[in-house]
């Protein structure tokens, strides 16, 4: 963190922007490292910046007894989402906006997202529509105890829950193995799995409403409203990968943007790290069917003993 | 001394002002245009004016007085030390917001007369102020007792109804038995001095033993009133029996004041550092937290639903209270204070958003006549100040930041993660997964209130009357916006806050520097590395970054808007019912915990005529620990009914043999 200059808020609010620019990116590249996978062609890397284009010249078509409240939301969730990447170190680590929010409060802000999500689902009352907000908040207050576990666990390692402090530390530190990290990086993975309506948990290009979590909350949306909706799923997504990178794969950041050598290592390394993670995910969909619904609390309930495992290795063992 | 007695002086005149203007509303006990026009309103001054002589008194340090009343050998001893003064902020600026929006709430022809009415609040509130003042352990317990008195009489204002009568019952029997602990801690903390001031206590030298019984007795007694997990029954019942701006003050207040009852007791009065204290408490809270919104989260009936989430945030403010216990005992003053500081400004959280919250259903209540989740829906369109400024409380509630549940979570958590510094190899591997329970019960808050909001302000109305619904008027607008701005305030200047709340934490503590908690408008427990969180900037940032996304929106695309009705799935119309229900809300949690939960069940046939689907969810601890407890004092009632002869020759002889064995045995 250290001093907030004018340079580290410019260059840290053009990070931002470049994030929230190129978020529909990584699920563009995910979705066509999937379609390699299953044998099929792809619709290329730029298929979701074509779907958000489409959507936002679409008139917009809302309910008749749609509440201002279910307008407000589309935006909501894209400055959550975007507020959320300018505190996440994805190139350097010296974040001025970090101060506003550490890792406990990111996944307040994670909450905040998919309450008010959960509420919009609710406001036009069709049948779908509260399915779908009952189910998100049914991953929501599974998932959240987990994630936070895991940050605990981060954070006892490094004496600190701020995150750039915790990406900080673990890069700049010889490399050791903490097998309490290990588990919280599988628990870790499965809640990301979850939060972003991934197979196995939810399938996000389903179209049988009965089996919908995510979709099912933004079925009444239409056009630009939806757009962001989109927009803003992919950023959450770019912002969880991101997340997991700079705890269990911080190496190559950057401690400050004014470090020349140190951006032209730490902008190919996010990028191959990118790559790499979503091919991964790509494969992990591949290779799972989603589960019932009912199968997903016993997904997540053992998210939340790994990390909670993770964090008693860390306490008995310190290590 | 002369001078500085006044912030005591003003909170004493205070109280006497409310008793005052209780009494006055017996002057004309049927005029609801005095009582509720003027007298509310007054009444609704002196909380801002006894919130604003609080702010002052924190700076001021320890004031004393001796009231001229009292026993001969024990007059009225009142202090007001900083701990006072939180809890004095915490009972003024809440009654503040009630007592406006009673003034508008009271409507002629309920219950009670509403001279009887005012009478009754008002002593609440008084009584409220003197159990905050009180210095010696009689005037504690009439306080107490008026406190407990004067709301019984509030929770059965509609005494004509057999189940508020019932609530009301049940209600004082557990209000007296934790009395009964009460004054039974107060006997052993006196050490044999038989001196009743706190002064004495403060000075008794306890041993271990001892000090223990007071431990627990405390809990007990205080317990029963918090409403922790086994004594917690009589909240659901008691709350939506109540009217609401009652039901507010009990829940936002009267229970905090019990958590006041045990700060003052444990960590003022009684000196032992034992570390399973702490340890206890927090289990207890633990448990209660996660027993309080598992239950919160079935329920059907809106008052209930808070009653249980009352239960859940009192969970949350004990383990905050276990965890200081701890801290304190392992010779940890600056991590003790940052936990308390956590458990004080829970406190304050709840005051203020569980009242928004209780308030709101009460103006849903009159709008509608329901309480019933079930018959409700789509209220934001008839009621949107009500809705708008609900939706604050709601995700207070649920700990969303940037408003004020979050802080007092985000303090705990971070409580949380110094524990490893205890030195006690067991303790410090146990209580990071307490940190995950109270995760999990805070997700499960979440939850919860989305159900609570998401069925009644959202949706479409599920009956047709809810169309005549109408919004509250300009007097309750005003308590609830009183209300949420609390809860803004609270929620975006934690660091001013707890700048406050710090006078008291170092005083109970005995600590010599406060950690560096604030920084502007940053704050931040020990260092802004190691962690920090500025709800401002949080604020700022999602505030701009939706302004700027509208802006770019509008400016860049088209704001075209067209209305239609929604998809019907193809053919037919989508009808209210189609919605969830309450119920449906309530089935993942149902499903996932259903060992927790007592359930009867009652599914249709498809040859039924008229299909019944009945769900019904009973607290286990009813039949586990009630119901054998009530049966063992049955059991014991009949056989000392065995002696009861009814003759007087019989009652002689039970004194004569009575004096006998006394001879024996002081022979």
């Amino acid at each position: 963190m250290g001093t907030v200059t004018l340079t580290a808020v410019l260059a840290q609010g053009t990070a931002t922007v470049m994030a929230v620019l190129a978020a529909p990116l990584l699920l563009g590249w995910l979705n066509q490292c999937r379609a390699w996978l299953q044998n099929r062609s792809g619709p290329g890397l730029l298929q979701p910046y074509r779907q958000i284009r489409k959507l936002f010249h679409k008139d917009a078509v809302i309910a008749s007894n749609a509440s201002p409240l279910f307008r407000l939301v589309p935006y909501v969730e894209l400055a959550s989402m975007a507020l959320a990447a300018a505190i996440i170190p994805t190139l350097w680590t010296r974040l001025p906006f970090a101060i506003a929010a550490d890792s406990i409060a990111l996944v307040g802000l994670f909450a905040m997202s998919r309450l008010f999500l959960a509420l919009a689902a609710m406001d036009i009352g069709t049948a779908f529509g509260s399915l779908g907000a009952r189910r998100e908040m049914l991953v929501g207050f599974l998932a959240e105890p987990a994630l936070l576990m895991v940050f605990f666990t981060t954070s006892l390692i490094a004496h600190s829950t701020s995150l750039p402090t915790i990406a900080d530390g673990f890069a700049h530190q010889p490399f050791v193995l903490y097998p309490s990290l290990a588990f919280a990086c599988v628990a870790f993975l499965m809640v990301l799995l979850a939060e972003n309506a991934r197979i196995p948990v939810d399938n996000p290009t389903t179209h049988l409403e009965l089996t919908m979590i995510h979709e099912a909350t933004v079925l009444e949306y239409s056009a630009r409203h939806l757009a962001l909706i989109e927009w803003s799923a992919a950023l959450k997504l770019f912002n969880y990968v991101c997340i997991g990178l700079a705890l269990f794969l911080p190496w190559g950041l950057a401690e400050r943007p004014t470090d020349p050598t140190g951006l032209l290592l730490a902008v190919p390394a996010l990028l191959l790290k990118l790559a790499v993670t979503g091919s991964g995910l790509a494969l992990i969909e591949t290779l799972n069917a989603k589960m019932r619904i009912f199968r997903a609390p016993e997904f997540l309930a053992t998210a939340f003993l790994l990390a909670m495992l993770g964090l008693l290795v860390r306490l008995l063992l310190g290590s | 001394m002369a001078g500085t007695h006044t912030e005591l002086l003003g909170a004493v005149d205070i109280g006497a002002g409310w008793l005052a203007i209780g009494l006055l509303g017996l002057l004309r006990p049927r005029g609801m245009a005095w009582v509720a026009r003027i007298l509310f309103p007054l009444g609704s001054l002196l909380g801002i004016a006894l919130a604003t002589a609080g702010i002052l008194a924190l700076s001021h340090g320890v004031e004393t007085l001796i009231l001229p009343f009292g026993l001969p050998e024990l007059p009225f001893h009142l202090r007001l030390d900083a701990l006072a003064a939180v809890f004095l902020i915490l009972l003024g600026a809440t009654a503040a917001g009630v007592s406006i929006f009673a003034a508008g709430y009271f409507r002629p022809g309920e219950g009670t007369a509403p001279g009887l009415l005012g009478l009754q609040y008002h002593v609440f509130l008084a009584s409220m102020l003197f159990v905050v003042l009180a210095d010696d352990a009689l005037a504690f317990m009439m306080a107490w007792e008026s406190m407990a008195l004067s709301s019984y009489f509030l929770v059965t204002s509609q005494h004509r109804l057999p189940e508020i009568r019932k609530a009301g019952y049940l209600y004082l029997l557990v209000a007296h038995l934790g009395a009964a602990a009460i004054v039974l801690s107060f006997g052993v903390l006196q050490g044999g001095s038989w001196q009743f001031t706190f002064e004495a206590m403060r000075a008794a030298q306890l041993s271990p033993v001892s000090a223990s019984v007071v431990f627990f007795l405390s809990l007990f007694g205080f317990g029963a009133k918090a409403g922790i997990v086994p004594l917690h029954v009589w909240l659901p019942e008691a709350h939506p029996a109540a009217p609401s701006p009652v039901s507010a003050l009990m829940s936002g207040v009267m229970l905090e004041i019990a958590v006041y009852g045990l700060l003052r007791m444990n960590l003022d009065l009684l000196h032992g550092q034992v570390w399973w204290w702490g340890l206890v408490t927090l289990g207890l809270g633990l448990l209660t937290a996660l027993y309080g919104v598992l239950f919160a989260a079935v329920q059907t009936d809106m008052k209930r639903l808070l009653a249980y989430s009352s239960i859940e945030n009192i969970g949350i403010i004990f383990v905050g209270l276990g965890l200081t216990l701890i801290f304190r005992a392992f010779h940890l003053p600056a991590f003790a204070a940052l936990a308390l500081a956590a458990t004080l400004y829970h406190c304050l959280n709840h005051a203020f958003a569980k009242s928004l919250l209780f308030l709101g259903t009460g103006s849903v209540l009159h709008a509608t006549g329901e309480r019933n989740l079930g018959r409700l829906g789509g209220l934001i369109h008839r009621m949107p100040w009500v809705a708008w400024l609900a939706l604050v409380g709601t995700l207070a509630i649920a700990g969303i930041p940037p408003f004020n549940g979050f802080v007092s979570e985000w303090l705990l958590l971070q409580s949380f993660l110094f524990t490893p510094s205890i030195p006690h190899e067991f303790i410090n591997m146990l209580l990071p997964l307490g940190a995950a329970g109270l995760t999990l019960a805070a997700a499960l808050a979440a939850y919860l209130m989305v159900k609570f909001y998401g069925i009644i302000f959202l949706g479409q109305p599920r009956e047709a009357k809810l169309a005549q619904a109408h919004d509250c008027g300009w007097l309750e607008r005003i308590g609830l916006l009183w209300l949420a701005a609390g809860c803004v305030l609270l929620g975006i200047f934690p660091a001013q806050v707890l700048a406050l709340i710090s006078h008291a934490t170092l005083e109970l503590l005995h600590a010599t520097t406060a950690p560096p908690l604030w920084h502007g408008l940053l704050f931040a427990p020990v260092s802004p590395e190691r962690a920090a969180y500025s709800p401002a900037l949080f604020l700022f940032g999602i505030a701009a970054l939706v302004c700027l996304a509208m802006f770019i929106v509008r400016i860049a695309y088209h704001g075209r808007i067209r209305r239609a009705h929604p998809w019907g799935c193809g053919g037919f119309a989508l009808t209210p019912r189609m919605q969830d229900t309450s119920e449906g809300f309530g089935q993942p949690i149902r499903q996932i915990f259903e060992p927790f939960f007592s359930m009867r069940r009652e599914l249709p046939s498809p040859f039924d005529a008229a299909p019944h689907y009945r769900v019904q969810i009973e607290d286990r601890l009813w039949r586990w620990l009630y119901v054998p407890v009530v049966s063992m004092v049955q059991r014991i009632a009949r056989a000392t009914g065995a002696i009861q002869r009814g003759r007087i020759s019989s009652y002689l002889l039970y004194s004569f043999v009575t004096l006998l064995v006394l001879l024996i045995w002081v022979l």
